[in-house]
This record gives structure tokens, C-alpha cells and sequence, in this order.
């Protein structure tokens, strides 16, 4: 019974998190760019001032275009309750593995790149196969990184590479481990929108990716649309962080261990804010036909992590 | 024997005595009149085949109420000796036509369906006979440039759509985007037909601005002229207004006091640098290098308040007037210690920006623009120097005091056409413009600053050509027997450079347009009057 609490905590913490993470990489790239910036809360309001608003929706959109903002806020909040937050291993450890999480956050790229051809505008459109032409590639990476540690830990389960990591610290600093941590991280960078790949806080409409496919979007769905993108952000952070580096994830369920859990969870997502808004800041966009090429590399990353994970086994 | 020397007989003999009252004006300007209908043509082939002289600008005129003729004006110009062309053709007012050269020279394609539109004068075997200028809610009959021409009561849409050239194949479709964009900028409409991302076509429907300009100079003293000149294009207010003085100062054979020429070349300097640096910013934005973007910015502001220092205002407005300056040299300002200040900022930011491989990337080999297709549009400014066309009306046809600085500058001046050399003609050409403010500020003379502005005398054209940070600006005037403006016509560089970004994009991919439409960065409202 506590399981199912926790599971449902977790989400709500999650839930309430992700803005204040998006938010929170928008000011440090602020501070680094000499602007005072907005501050790290901004993302709430936003939320609820647009879910104070009215939804406007072109004459030409059908049911998909006001369906596809629940099911991808859905789909992402579903990963969050696999994905171990602060504690492992969860009950619905037996419901979804690695796989599961994959093709969660892959259905929620489906949905969203539909709503993008839906209405029939050719931002749109643009956008929706350039997200696809990008997913095609990022999907299976995400999974042959993560497939690394799986083999070391012999199962594809979540919770059980958390633990596994935690009973044996040694094998952190393995090769494998290390080149699926970069794989996943550059993967992370194409999947949530973030430079080089996709410009999150950029105007120009033609050269948008995710921000082209909701164009359309208002009020309350693109509030859900937002919320989803922050929280695939929180997610791609906590895997990276907890399955790499799983430190402070609570093996038992006392308060004081959660407690502990829910702080070094938040100072893993602040550090890795922080390395996204410097590379951010740093990097410039890629030229669209080089993000293949980029991909490519972490495909291979993922690759030899899981090669090496086999020879080292 | 210069070319200038030997034009006035070579002209005679050439159009077989059709040239008539051919003079020399101001040392360097041959007015003539043309009669017939091909001899606009005729002369553009003569001068460019000889002379090597191009046709630079074409300016109607309704003259029907004092002298019962539409007139058509041909400028052109010689840039190796300085010289200048003005023929006049004289048309009748009942179904106006002109001969069109618009498959000899591109632009005069574009100034004639100009002229079609505002005056109602058909160019006759003109290939594209599309409207340009005109709105599709416009009247049947009215040409706004006529001086009968009454405002309709209400302006009612005809509903037909522009006659956009069709591209087909398999694979292929179309981005439409704008007129409104999600920056603020202003509107224009671009057509993209791709092949997955591959630009294959681009048109670009502009013309969603039209303010009349032209029309309001109308009827306004001389004085009264700048503030709107200053107001054609909001960052080129020292370009616009020093070319419109310039041009009332040749009408009028006024002698503009010395320490004037040099404060005019301070100002319009000024304009290049504070320019050229933000938009050097706006490229690094484009390409989500936004820290470049934000520390231009930084800069770009600390030049507005040196401009606010200058004359007052951030965009240096009132600070040409005819016959001067506005203003003096503020006493305690050190112009070119802040400027070097400035300058060592931008030198580091640009340094950082290309020590960044992806930025690089982005900006070699996109949105090249030949040598060719640049010469073919006649373009203007750092778009053909940047395709390697090296002209710089400052050096060609000096104005103010450009021609008493002390030591050459350099004119930067690249042969790739891409984004990267038009990013890197515009540095270049900010650090030179400091190099030309030092110069101006040390050689400063003594002495007034405006002098009083002669009487205008009545229908005579005369015209001013200034480089503005865009390219070189062309007004030309004539005043009317009580000495306000008849006519005033105005070419901004980005009538003849915004068609050309349609051919610089061939081939590129669309997610690289901002980026190329940024490297040209053309005025909307300076290209739509």
C-alpha cells in the first residue's frame, strides 16, 4: 500500500517540479548570458495563466488535435510512475520495464507530431516530420544506452539496475557505464528539444522542431503540452542521473530516507540544469541535416557501451 | 580624353540627334531629353557597352497640369570617373506607354512596374506584367502618384488571389509564411517550394507597407522634407535624410560649410557601426548563439546613447538639416576613445563567435549569392560586396567629406557571396567606420555649422547619392514654382537587393532562411514607400 502511495507521490512531485526545472535552466542561461532573466518560477505562472485562457482551435483540426494534448500529458506522467524518482524498487517496477518507458515517451512523440499535421498548417507539418526524421534515431538509442547497464544488471528492469548499482558501486566506473551515460545524454538533448538541436527559445518558425508542431496549440492544451515537455525533461534528467549515478534513491521506505532521496534528487536535477544552460549557451544550433551525424554518434556510444557492458560482464 | 569628355558627342552620334538639349550640369551631370520610345533602351546599351554606365534609377513625374507630359527619367551612373546620365522622355498624358528595357536590366523591370502601378504609364512588352507596388484592393483607375489622383471613399478587396508562379513535380509543396511573422519585424510574404527540406523556389510578395511616402513629400518646404526622410526607414534616419538634403543642396547649389561635411560623416558612420553590430548579433542569435546576441546588444545600446549624445536622439534623428548639421560635437565627448572602447568589445565577441565550429558551420557556404545573379539585380551595398562587387558610393561618387580624408580606407570586399562574408564584409566595415570617425574627428576645420539654403529653382530634377549602411540611397527632387516639393523620389538599396535573396536561397534548406534573410537584412518599409 505505501508502494502505491509512493508511486503516486512521486508523480505529484514530478508534476510539481518540472516547471521550476525548465524554468530554473531558463535563468542560469540568463545569468550566463548577462541578462537578469526571468525568474525560476516563471513557468508556473504561465501555467496557470494559460489554463485561465481560452482554447482556440482552427476550423480544419479534428478530434485528434484536442485528444493528442491528454494523451501526451498522460503518457509522460505514466513514465514518471516507472522511473525511479526517489525510490527502488517501485511495485510498478512489474508493470513496465525500460522498454516500457521508451515507447511511453515514443507514443507521446507519436500523438504530438499527429496534432502537428492535424490541423493542416505547414509549420506543422514541417515540424512533425522533423521530430519524426529525429525519434527515428534518438528512440532505439535511448534503449541500447539504458540496454548497457541492463546487461550488467540482468534485467531490463528499472528498479533492479537502481539497486544493483547500489549493492555494487564499483562497476560505475566502468567503460560501458560511461559511454551510455554520453550516449543517453546527447540523446536527451535531441528528444527534449534542447540546443544544438532544437533552439527551445527561438522565434523563427521555420526553423522550429518541437516548438513548430505546437504552434497551433492554446490555453488549457498548450498549458498540457508544456507541462508534458518539462516533465520529459525531468524524466530524461532523473534517468541519467538515478540509473548512472543512483546515489541517495531510497532503497527503503522510511521518511527519513525519502527525505534524504528528494534532496540529492533535486540537487542531481540542479547540476544537470546547470551543464545543460552552459552547453546551451556555449553551442551554437546545428545546421538540421548535421543532427543525424550527432545522433549517429550517440547511437554508437550506446553501442559500444553495451558491447563493452557484454565483454566486461 | 576621359569618357565624361568624349560622352556629350558620343551621345549625339549615337542616338543620330534624337538626344536633344544636351548639357552639362555641375561638372559631372549630362542632362538630356529623349524623344522616342526605344531610345530609353538604346541609350542603356550605348552607356553600358561603352561607358560602362548602369542604369541606376527611373522616376515618373506627372507634369500634364503645367507642362501637359508625364516624364520619365533615367539616371545613370558612371562609377569609375564620378558621372552621372540624366535623360528625360516626355510622354503624352493620354495612354501613357514607355518602351520597356525590363529584359536588358532587371531593375528596370522593377521601376517600371513601380511606375505601372503608381502612375499608370504600361511599359510595353514587359514580361511580367504583375503588379508590384499596387494592392489588389486599389481601384481600377487609381494611381496614387498622379497629381489628380482622389483618394477612393472606401478600399474594397477584389478578392483575387496574387498570381504566384506555380511550381509542380512530385515532392514538391508549399511553405507559405507570413505576411505577419511571430518577430517583430515587418510584413512580408514568402513562398517556399521545397523538396523535403530543399528550397527549390522562393518567392517573395512584399508591399503590405505602403505609406504614400512619395505623395507626402508633396507639397512640403524643403525643411519639412527631412523629418519624414528620416522616416522612410527607421535605422537608416542619417542615410535617408543626409541623401534628401544632399539632394535639395544640389537643386538649390548650396555649398554645405565644411565642419558640416565632416560632422555628416561622423553621423553616418555612426549609423553603419550601431547597424552593423547589432545585426552581427541578430546573426549569432539566428544561429542560437545567443550570448553573441546578447553582448551586441550591450554594445548596440551604448551606441544609441552615444547617438542620444550626438543629437539627442538614439537614432539620430535631427541631426542632417538642409544646408548642415543639426548639432555640434558635444565638448566634453571623446568620440573615438569610446568608439575604440566599443570596437575592442565587438573585436572580442566576433573572435569568440568564430572560434565556434558549429557557428561556422552554419554560416559557410549558406545562402550564396554569385557574382553574377548580384550583378544581373544590380545590387547594392554589402550584398554585392560580399559577391564580390566592389562598390562603395563613398569612394565612387564621394560625398560630405568623404573625398578630404586624409588616407584611403578600406572598402572590404569578398568573393564567396555566403552568409559568412556578408557577416564578415559588416565587421570589417565597423571597424573602418570607426577608422573614418577618427579621421573626421582629427581633421575636423572650424566654422559653421549650416549655412542658409538657396532658392529652389522650379521643375529642375536634381538627385543626392549617400552609402548607407544598407547601400547606396538615391533621392531624387524637384521643387515647384513656389518652392516646395513637386516631386520627390526615393530608392532604398532594398529595392534592388531583396529579389536577390530569392536566388540566394536555391538549394539551401528551409531551416536555413532566417539565417540567410538575416545576412541580407533589407528594409521593408525603406522598400515599399
Amino acid at each position: 500500500m505505501t508502494g502505491y502511495l509512493l508511486e503516486i507521490g512521486q508523480a505529484l512531485l514530478a508534476l510539481l517540479l518540472a516547471p521550476g526545472l525548465t524554468g530554473f535552466i531558463r535563468w542560469v542561461k540568463a545569468r550566463l548570458q548577462g541578462r537578469r532573466g526571468a525568474p525560476p518560477w516563471q513557468p508556473y505562472y504561465d501555467l496557470r495563466k494559460l489554463f485561465g485562457k481560452d482554447v482556440v482551435v482552427s476550423k480544419n483540426a479534428s478530434w485528434l488535435f484536442r485528444f493528442a494534448p491528454y494523451m501526451i500529458f498522460a503518457s509522460t506522467l505514466a513514465v514518471t510512475m516507472i522511473v525511479p524518482l526517489v525510490a527502488a524498487p517501485l511495485p510498478f517496477d512489474a508493470v513496465g520495464d525500460l522498454l516500457a518507458v521508451v515507447y511511453l515517451l515514443l507514443l507521446g512523440t507519436f500523438f504530438l507530431a499527429l496534432a502537428g499535421l492535424d490541423p493542416g498548417t505547414p509549420f506543422g507539418g514541417m515540424g512533425a516530420s522533423r521530430e519524426m526524421t529525429i525519434a527515428a534515431i534518438a528512440e532505439p538509442t535511448i534503449a541500447l544506452a539504458i540496454f548497457g547497464l541492463a546487461v550488467g544488471a540482468g534485467s531490463t528492469n528499472l528498479g533492479r539496475i537502481v539497486a544493483q548499482t547500489l549493492a555494487n558501486p564499483g562497476g560505475v566506473i566502468n567503460p560501458g557505464h560511461l559511454l551510455g551515460f554520453s550516449a543517453l545524454f546527447i540523446v536527451m538533448l535531441a528528444e527534449t528539444g534542447r540546443m544544438p538541436v532544437d533552439n527551445p527559445s527561438t522565434h523563427l518558425e521555420l526553423t522550429m522542431i518541437h516548438e513548430a508542431m505546437i504552434l497551433e496549440y492554446s490555453g488549457r492544451y498548450l498549458a498540457l503540452i508544456e507541462w508534458a515537455a518539462a516533465l520529459k525533461l525531468l524524466v530524461f534528467f532523473s534517468l541519467l542521473s538515478n540509473l548512472f549515478l543512483p546515489w541517495g534513491v531510497a532503497t527503503a521506505l522510511t521518511p527519513g530516507a525519502l527525505g534524504v532521496a528528494v534532496i540529492a534528487l533535486a540537487l542531481k536535477l540542479a547540476a544537470l540544469a546547470v551543464t545543460v544552460a552552459v552547453l546551451e549557451t556555449r553551442l551554437a544550433k546545428l545546421r538540421l541535416f548535421r543532427v543525424p551525424e550527432l545522433l549517429a554518434v550517440s547511437f554508437v556510444l550506446a553501442l559500444l557501451s553495451v558491447t563493452s557492458s557484454f565483454l566486461l560482464r | 580624353m576621359t569618357d565624361f569628355t568624349r560622352l556629350k558627342s558620343a551621345l549625339i552620334e549615337h542616338l543620330k540627334g534624337r538626344a536633344k538639349d544636351v548639357t552639362v550640369k555641375r561638372g559631372n551631370e549630362l542632362h538630356c531629353r529623349i524623344v522616342r520610345g526605344g531610345d530609353a533602351l538604346a541609350l542603356a546599351e550605348f552607356l553600358r557597352r561603352d561607358f560602362d554606365a548602369e542604369l541606376i534609377l527611373m522616376v515618373a513625374n506627372d507634369r500634364r497640369a503645367n507642362h501637359r507630359v508625364f516624364e520619365i527619367n533615367y539616371l545613370f551612373a558612371q562609377t569609375r570617373e564620378n558621372w552621372f546620365l540624366h535623360a528625360t522622355m516626355e510622354l503624352t498624358p493620354e495612354r501613357p506607354t514607355i518602351t520597356s528595357m525590363a529584359k536588358f536590366y532587371y531593375p528596370a523591370s522593377r521601376f517600371e512596374r513601380e511606375i505601372n502601378d503608381l502612375f499608370g504609364i504600361a511599359p510595353v512588352r514587359h514580361p511580367d506584367t504583375r503588379p508590384l507596388v499596387r494592392h489588389a484592393f486599389w481601384p481600377e483607375d487609381y494611381f496614387p502618384l498622379r497629381k489628380d489622383a482622389v483618394l477612393p471613399e472606401d478600399f474594397k478587396d477584389d478578392g483575387t488571389a496574387f498570381p504566384f508562379q506555380q511550381v509542380g513535380g512530385e515532392g514538391v509543396y508549399e511553405i507559405p509564411v507570413g505576411p505577419v511573422h511571430a518577430g517583430i519585424i515587418e510584413p512580408g510574404h514568402f513562398r517556399f517550394s521545397v523538396v523535403g527540406e530543399t528550397v527549390i523556389d522562393l518567392k517573395i510578395r512584399l508591399y503590405f507597407t505602403h505609406k504614400g511616402t512619395e505623395k507626402l513629400f508633396e507639397g512640403r518646404l524643403p525643411a519639412e522634407g527631412v523629418e519624414l526622410a528620416e522616416r522612410i526607414s527607421g535605422d537608416t534616419t542619417i542615410g535617408h535624410s543626409l541623401a534628401y538634403c544632399q539632394a535639395i543642396e544640389t537643386l538649390a547649389g548650396t555649398e554645405v560649410p565644411p565642419r558640416a561635411r565632416f560632422l555628416r560623416v561622423i553621423l553616418l558612420e555612426l549609423e553603419r557601426i550601431y547597424n552593423h553590430i547589432a545585426d552581427f548579433g541578430m546573426l549569432a542569435n539566428d544561429t542560437g548563439f545567443v550570448f553573441a546576441h546578447a553582448h551586441c546588444f550591450r554594445l548596440r545600446e551604448r551606441l544609441l546613447r552615444l547617438n542620444k549624445q550626438m543629437t539627442g536622439n538614439r537614432l539620430l534623428r535631427g541631426g542632417i538639416v538642409p544646408g548642415g548639421v543639426g548639432y555640434d560635437l558635444p565638448h566634453e565627448l571623446d568620440l573615438p576613445a569610446e568608439l575604440d572602447a566599443i570596437i575592442k568589445d565587438f573585436n572580442e565577441i566576433v573572435g569568440i563567435c568564430l572560434d565556434n565550429s558549429i557557428l561556422m558551420d552554419r554560416l559557410e557556404g549558406a545562402g550564396c549569392l554569385t557574382k553574377q545573379t548580384a550583378t544581373d539585380h544590380g545590387a547594392l551595398g554589402y550584398i554585392a560586396r560580399a559577391s564580390g562587387i566592389d562598390i562603395d558610393v563613398r569612394r565612387d561618387h564621394p560625398f560630405a567629406a568623404y573625398g578630404e580624408m586624409n588616407f584611403p580606407w578600406k572598402i572590404p570586399v569578398y568573393q564567396a557571396g555566403d552568409v559568412y562574408a556578408r557577416t564578415m564584409i559588416r565587421v570589417e566595415e565597423a571597424r573602418e567606420s570607426v577608422n573614418l570617425i577618427r579621421q573626421a574627428f582629427h581633421n575636423m576645420p572650424a566654422g559653421p555649422l549650416t549655412c542658409l539654403l538657396g532658392s529652389l529653382p522650379a521643375f529642375e530634377p536634381a538627385f543626392g547619392l549617400v552609402e548607407g549602411w544598407r547601400g547606396a540611397i538615391i533621392h531624387w527632387v524637384m521643387a515647384d514654382d513656389s518652392r516646395r516639393m513637386y516631386r520627390v523620389k526615393i530608392k532604398d538599396p532594398s529595392f534592388v537587393n531583396w529579389p536577390a535573396l530569392s536566388y540566394a536561397l536555391l538549394k539551401n534548406i528551409v531551416p536555413d532562411f532566417p539565417l540567410c534573410n538575416k545576412s541580407f537584412n533589407q528594409s521593408y518599409s525603406g522598400n515599399d514607400l
